[in-house]
């Protein structure tokens, strides 16, 4: 509030400015005219070689004229009656007065220098606002509203513009007024109710949009977290805890979904615990099922519950709601998918094309040299690694620059290279056997009964990978020594490498599952058969005892049951989840932690510097801990079809690695020694990440799609396939009309065609994409030879100015040698120092802008001095400069910027 | 480029929230650079703080008030990088370094992450040129340079780079950067943004 008033009399000061204004206007516009000849006939003079430059701006010239026809109506008549030879330096000198106009009222990204004042924008607020109010005429009212809506569009793009602060508020204030004042007016006409209602309304609009955006900053989480550790540690690391926010955000809404949708609605709407067979922990188990060993494994009564695909029913609606329970889980499942490509894809393309084309190497030290340093580095210690590393970084470029590839016996490094890349090879298939081979082992031991076996027998597979997923890398980096690539290469060459570990370990174990299931699927067939034979006994030995008994009720945990192999998978995977993250935080905590103390604490009673020597602490380790992030995701969709309680869990471990590792890093980590930075590679990763979905989501749809669900558990228990779920649905919820449309579309008639249309759309954008970068790297090859031919051209310019220079010297100097001869001859006592201090006067005032040259070369040749200088005028308006010789450089801009100068 | 906007206490701002809103007007700031409400009482905060008896709470009778280059370089986000003085004097309208809230509160919008890459980039040019000449020349370079490694480069070695430099970026071939070199060189770097 007190604010306003303090706005008001300035809008008053303002008015009563603008009745003056209005008044002396006429007079002004005389003197403007004048000025204006004035200008043309100075630049008259020396145009000729500005005229290109002048076609351009008649065109922009003539658009503003458009726009503003009205306010220099007058100023144009004048022009036009002038005759055409004049017309276009005349042309020329509005154009340099209007720029003036259009800077303030054009919103478009023009980019201007600082050097424009905030007067003209004075001047032209002053101008607008002699549009009156009270006389409007439907075409003024037309221009008015015209110019508020240029003004509010300047408000929204202020803040993109490179202005002083005191200036943007200045423009901000008045344009604020301008923009209050005439809308008000706008509105008050007989019609305009609506218009003044809409304004209201985008008014209300805005400050919601505004508090909205305020409640949206308010609830990031961790921001500060991060930005901590941005300023101590660089981009980078932070790019790894943004990576786990984003999919902390993403995990949640899957959790969203699979909770809301399938969990919650089994356990509140579906059958309770007990009810039915697949809902009850069977006799034999009932002992042990709450034991916290077995819970641990996930077995007893966290089998027998909602976590699992195994408890879900089949029945089609349940509950009040008649929710579709089977239904709704298919969906869900291909919910998740199909929203995680979603997004993925999305994030793909946006990162994209913030990135632009940045792979060509041409300007190498340009890069270096603009944007090495990372602007989020706080902390002195990564600040000095920085230094260090930008000085290497340059030092390797000059190197290379200045051998320009020596390369030093090729094929040793090529040898190398292919021994390192066979060794990890069979590293790699090292580890995929070894999954394998003890993937076989256990299923053995569960035949035998898992009582009987050690607890290292038990968890042998995920220990092993869990084990093979942390020191294999270490081998890998040993490995990747002998290759002797680039830093930044070598990086993606391991991350290339853990990612085919990891992908291979991770269908290593999918195979071995897939056995496992074949084998489930026998023993269930078994069991079926077995079953129908026990309910012919029970019926029979019903049936013999005559219906006189009492029908015989059977405990639904005394019920034999099947496998159930699905279950079998989300428990499998939720293990894996589980081992993985405890993995993850032990290494942690021993790796990073009490080494860390180790470190800190020995280093007094030690007998060399642990902290600077061998040991040290650790570094954050960007990429392994984004590759382990993006595996644990591609084990959630992989396993959160058959265990809907993957995400939660997910949900949780991502919470809790967040605190952990935020902690850990700044409590026991260094910067890094090779300070890299995060953009590069960011969509590197997130290609990584589809590639894992794909690959995770071709799995579960496969056994989806092929292997026929299990007959008495799963909410699609009794149905040939899963996905048989969708034709019911069709049959018998919608009406009969639909089905058969659905069954027309999916008629191969149909379908066929349409993925023929999709292949040609995806071939004509792909063609038209590479046209495009084609078009793309002809206007670079342009671009590079008309700089090339400049410099020729520049260096050819200089020469010849050279050489003109000396002839100019040599006559200059012959000329001397007469005027000596002939003033020896005329008078003997004149001497030279006076002739020498005309001269200098003399070229004083020749050439008023030029600083004048360096003392001492006038001395060596004093007559000389004179003949250069038109000269180098001259050339400084040809646009192609050359230093002189006797001329500064600093000298060089200023003359340059005399022309720019006048046309603003 | 994003200077990490602000990383530390809030605890200067909660006193007379209301008031003080009013005064410092975040909602007219807020048209101006890319924060909102919140982070630019934030950065008031971080202002305060920087000089306590200089800065008044109070915006209705002295809202003249400017710290001095000293102060504001070593904040922080600022005091390691090697381009602090060129940052704070290319925004303060003096050019010596003098900042007053609106300023300041501008330099952070500009380094923060929101602003877009044209804007950044035409400050940038700003920053790195030191003789304000409107040109990167020789001399900016070397000055780029030697800020950069911290003078650890040989002078035959600076002499390369910058010669490469300007080799590499000049489009128009007159042995230095105008904006219209930089602004294409630097729209084409991968890690320009950050």
């Amino acid at each position: 509030m007190q604010v306003r008033p303090e706005k008001r009399e300035r809008g008053k000061r303002r008015r009563a400015k603008n009745d003056q204004e209005a008044k002396g206007r006429e007079r002004d516009e005389e003197e403007q005219t004048k000025i204006k000849s004035a200008k043309t006939t100075k630049t008259r003079k020396k145009e000729k070689s500005r005229k290109t430059e002048e076609e351009e701006g008649e065109g922009e010239s003539e658009e503003r004229n458009t726009k503003r026809k009205k306010k220099h109506g007058s100023a144009k008549k004048e022009e036009k009656e002038e005759d055409g030879g004049k017309r276009t330096v005349k042309e020329k000198a509005q154009d340099v007065k209007k720029k003036k106009h259009k800077k303030v009222v054009e919103t478009s990204s023009e980019q201007e220098t600082s050097e424009e004042s905030s007067e003209d924008n004075e001047e032209e607020d002053n101008e607008e606002k002699e549009v009156r109010p009270e006389s409007l005429s439907p075409e003024e009212l037309e221009k008015l509203k015209e110019a508020v809506d240029e003004r509010k569009k300047l408000i929204q793009g202020l803040r993109g513009k490179p202005w002083p602060m005191k200036k943007k508020l200045v423009t901000l204030r008045e344009s604020q007024e301008f923009v209050e004042k005439y809308e008000g007016a706008l509105g008050k006409g007989k019609g305009r109710k609506l218009y003044a209602y809409k304004v209201m309304m985008t008014k209300k609009w805005m400050k919601f949009q505004r508090d909205f955006e305020n409640f949206k900053t308010a609830c990031i989480p961790w921001e500060m977290k991060i930005k901590e550790i941005e300023s101590h540690f660089g981009s980078s690391v932070a790019s790894y805890f943004i990576f786990l926010r984003w999919m902390y955000g993403i995990n949640m809404i899957l959790f969203g979904l699979t909770f809301g949708l399938v969990m919650v609605p089994e356990a509140l709407m579906g059958r309770p615990y007990g009810s039915i067979p697949r809902k009850t922990v069977p006799r034999a188990e009932e002992a042990s099922a709450m034991d916290f060993a077995v819970l641990w494994d996930w077995g007893g009564y966290a089998q027998y519950s909602v976590l699992f695909y195994g408890y879900y029913n089949s029945q089609r609606a349940i509950g009040w709601l008649k929710f579709r329970m089977p239904l709704s889980y298919f969906l869900v499942g291909v919910g998740t998918v199909a929203y995680s490509y979603m997004v993925v894809i999305r994030t793909m393309a946006r990162n994209a094309n913030e990135s632009g084309v940045g792979d060509d190497n041409s300007f190498n030290f340009s890069w270096k040299m603009f944007t090495s340093w990372d602007y989020l580095i706080g902390n002195p210690e990564t600040a000095d690694n920085k230094f260090a590393s930008i000085t290497t970084s340059f030092k390797e470029a000059i190197l290379e620059e200045q051998e320009s590839r020596k390369d030093d016996n090729i094929h040793l490094t090529r040898f190398l290279r292919v021994l390192a890349n066979f060794l990890v090879l069979c590293c790699l298939a090292g580890s995929g056997y070894l999954i394998y081979f003890v993937v076989r082992r256990s299923q053995k031991f569960a035949l035998d009964g898992l009582e009987n076996h050690t607890w290292w027998e038990r968890n042998e597979v995920n220990m092993v990978m869990s084990l093979l997923g942390m020191f294999c890398p270490m081998l890998f980096d040993v490995i990747s020594t002998l290759e002797n690539y680039h830093p930044r290469v070598a990086l993606q060459w391991q991350l290339g490498r853990i990612f085919a570990l990891f992908l291979g370990n991770l269908y290593t174990f999918i195979i071995a599952l897939m056995d496992e299931i074949n084998l489930k699927r026998e023993e269930e067939k078994i069991i079926k058969f077995n079953i129908t034979m026990w309910e012919a006994s029970l019926y029979n030995s019903t049936v013999s005892e005559n219906s006189t008994a009492p029908p015989v009720t059977i405990h639904p945990a005394d019920v034999p049951r099947g496998p159930c192999w699905e279950t079998m998978v989300g428990q499998e995977f939720v293990r894996l989840i589980i081992s993985d993250t405890m993995t993850t935080y032990i290494t942690l905590l021993i790796g990073d932690f009490l080494r860390a103390v180790l470190v800190r604490f020995l280093n007094y009673c030690w007998c060399w510097d642990l902290e600077a020597g061998f040991p040290s602490y650790s570094e954050f380790d960007v990429s392994g801990n984004v590759l382990g992030l993006i595996f644990n995701q591609g084990m959630i969709w992989m396993g959160a079809f058959y265990a809907p309680c993957l995400p939660a869990l997910n949900v949780l471990r991502l919470h809790v690695s967040m605190y952990l590792q935020c902690w850990a890093v700044m409590c026991c980590n260094v910067p890094q020694e090779r300070v890299f930075k995060a953009s590069g590679s960011n969509n590197f990763y997130m290609a990584m990440l589809l590639v894992i979905l794909f690959l995770s989501t071709l799995p579960a749809i496969y056994t989806i799609v092929t292997i026929p669900p299990s007959f008495d558990c799963g909410p699609f228990s009794g149905k040939k396939r899963m996905f048989d779920v969708i034709h019911e649905t069709l049959e018998s919820d919608f009406p009969a009309w639909f089905s058969k449309v659905f069954s027309y579309a999916s008629n191969p008639g149909l379908v066929l065609p349409f993925i023929l249309l999709m292949v040609l759309a995806i071939y004509y954008l792909q063609s038209t994409s590479k046209s495009y970068k084609e078009a793309n790297v002809e206007l670079k090859k342009k671009l590079q030879t008309q700089n090339e031919e400049n410099k020729k051209k520049n260096k050819r310019a200089a020469l010849k100015a050279q050489m003109d220079l000396e002839e100019a010297r040599k006559a200059a100097s012959q000329a001397a040698e007469q005027q000596n001869n002939n003033a020896s001859l005329q008078e003997e006592e004149t001497d030279g120092e006076e002739n020498h201090g005309s001269n200098q006067r003399l070229h004083h005032s020749k050439n008023g802008r030029n600083p004048p040259p360096a003392a001492g070369e006038q001395e060596c040749h004093p007559p000389a001095t004179r003949a250069p200088v038109p000269r180098t005028y001259h050339h400084g308006n040809h646009g192609a400069p050359g230093y002189l010789p006797g001329f500064s450089r600093q000298s060089e801009p200023r003359m340059y910027r005399v022309p720019s100068l006048q046309r603003h | 480029m994003v200077v990490a906007t602000c990383i530390l206490a809030m605890s200067v701002v909660r006193q007379r929230l209301h008031d003080f809103m009013r005064m410092i007007q975040p909602d007219e700031k807020w048209d101006c650079t890319f924060f909102t409400r919140k982070e630019i009482l934030r950065l008031h905060g971080r202002y305060h703080e920087l000089a306590p008896h200089l800065v008044p709470m109070d915006y209705t009778n002295d809202p003249d008030c400017k710290l001095p280059l000293a102060l504001i370089v070593n904040m922080p986000e600022l005091k390691e990088n090697p381009f602090r003085n060129r940052i704070v004097e290319s925004f303060s309208e003096d050019g010596m370094g003098n900042l007053s809230f609106n300023e300041f509160v501008d330099m952070f919008s500009v380094l923060s992450e929101m602003a877009p890459r044209e804007l950044k980039a035409i400050y940038a040019f700003k920053i790195y040129d030191f003789n304000v000449d409107n040109y990167l020349c020789k001399e900016d370079l070397e000055k780029t340079l030697n800020k950069l490694t911290k003078e650890e480069l040989t002078p035959e070695e600076v002499e390369l780079v910058c010669e490469k430099t300007i080799e590499e970026a000049d489009l128009d071939g007159d042995n230095k950067l105008s904006y219209a070199d930089f602004e294409n060189m630097i729209s084409r770097a991968p890690d320009f943004l950050r």
